[in-house]
């Protein structure tokens, strides 16, 4: 009997961190994080779970005498969907509507799912939403084109850089470096105007707004080592596009 | 105004397939910009940027969790895409191009005002976050 109850508890607790996992990873700020885990702990029989999110781990302990466990933390990428599937997930099972086996089932889905967009197609809405803040930021029509190329250009490379160097913050530095420089020789070519405008435009993409958010949800709602960390994330990946773009000003 | 309208709804809708918003929230996400960019250019003629970015962003945050709450996904996927066209990245990179000139006079006056736009964008979403816990826990009692 006592044995049965305690894989249970372990698969309960598998459950909820593989849920924490997925949506720390995913980019969900950490009170939801946090809420999910222990709704979904509620329902399972363990009420009086906590857990501590940081962006960097997890640490999930029952109420028991069942050790705490850790899930270290150490890729972060933006998947919204994810976070809305294990949202789903965890509201179904709160509610009675799937079982654990089958939300288990579900999660490891989810997991393994890919992102929703191809690669090449988040490049392509890169490119036109920097064509549109070029427009929005009260640019020409003229500089369309070029804005569109260097928007397309700063997500491609970031995203390139990302896979071949472990920095983050430099294959941001690199990607607004390369971004810059193409800005600069499109309006030297005559194609484009206002070099000023298409940069603006074109960086947006890679401007840190979900860090931004989240770090400011964080912190009010009392995440205070959350807050801070990912506050220093934005700050870091702003100044390495800030110090991209310098360094194209201060060699051209 | 129309132009404007257009290429903010797309822009965000655009920026919501970066951060891979789900396909369904695509057009709501776009509308929360399209709403944020109108009453951010309508209120920066006349009033402050600063202001101007505060009541965007708080209209930003009303509209997520009434989407939220009506498409049950987690407020950030709408709050996200809304608020980036006000993030001061026109600003903080003129505040840049002036430290490079070695012009600092203008510099720190741009970056001052870069810091203080991005504090009213992080008050107007928290206090549409307050105002709607506070409402929920009103609304409970009675």
């Amino acid at each position: 009997m006592e044995d049965k109850l305690d894989h249970l508890t372990y698969e309960t607790i598998e459950i909820c961190l593989l849920a924490g996992k997925i949506m720390l990873q995913s980019g969900a700020e950490t009170s939801r994080v946090e809420d999910t885990m222990t709704r979904m702990a509620t329902s399972l029989g363990l009420p009086r779970s906590h857990s501590y999110v940081t962006p960097t781990g997890i640490i999930f302990s029952t109420d028991g005498a069942e050790p705490a466990k850790l899930i270290r933390i150490t890729e972060r990428t933006t998947d919204l969907s994810k976070v809305a599937e294990v949202n789903n997930v965890s509201r179904a099972l709160t509610s009675g509507a799937i079982t654990m086996p089958e939300a288990r089932l579900r999660l490891r889905e989810i997991e393994q799912d890919k992102h929703t967009y191809p690669i090449w197609f988040q490049i392509v809405a890169a490119a036109i939403s920097s064509g549109c803040f070029l427009i929005m930021f009260r640019g020409g029509w003229y500089d369309f084109i070029p804005a569109v190329l260097c928007g397309g250009l700063g997500l491609a490379s970031v995203i390139y850089f990302q896979r071949i160097v472990a920095v983050k913050f430099f294959a941001e530095f690199s990607a607004s470096f390369l971004l810059g420089l193409l800005a600069f020789l499109i309006v030297k070519l005559g194609i484009g105007y206002e070099v000023d405008k298409i940069i603006i435009g074109s960086v947006m993409p890679i401007v840190p707004g979900l860090l931004i958010t989240n770090a400011v949800r964080d912190l009010m709602s009392g995440h205070l080592v959350s807050g801070i960390s990912k506050g220093a994330e934005a700050f870091l990946t702003a100044f390495a596009i800030g110090t991209g773009i310098a360094l194209v000003f201060i060699l051209l | 105004m129309i132009a404007q309208l257009i290429t903010s709804f797309i822009a965000s809708s655009a920026f919501s397939v970066i951060f891979n918003a789900p396909r369904r929230s695509l057009p709501q996400c776009g509308l929360v910009g399209m709403v944020s960019w109108a009453v951010y250019i309508l209120l920066n003629g006349s009033y402050s940027t600063v202001l101007a970015t505060f009541a965007a962003t708080f209209v930003v945050g009303a509209t997520s969790i009434v989407f939220a709450r009506m498409y049950k996904t987690p407020v950030i996927i709408f709050s996200v895409s809304g608020m980036i066209p006000l993030v001061p990245g026109g600003m903080a990179y003129d505040a840049m191009r002036h430290f490079v000139e070695n012009d600092y006079n203008v510099a720190l006056q741009l970056a001052a005002q870069a810091f203080f736009i991005s504090g009213a964008i992080a008050i107007g979403l928290v206090l549409a976050e307050v105002l709607n816990q506070m409402l929920r826990k009103v609304g409970s009692r009675i």
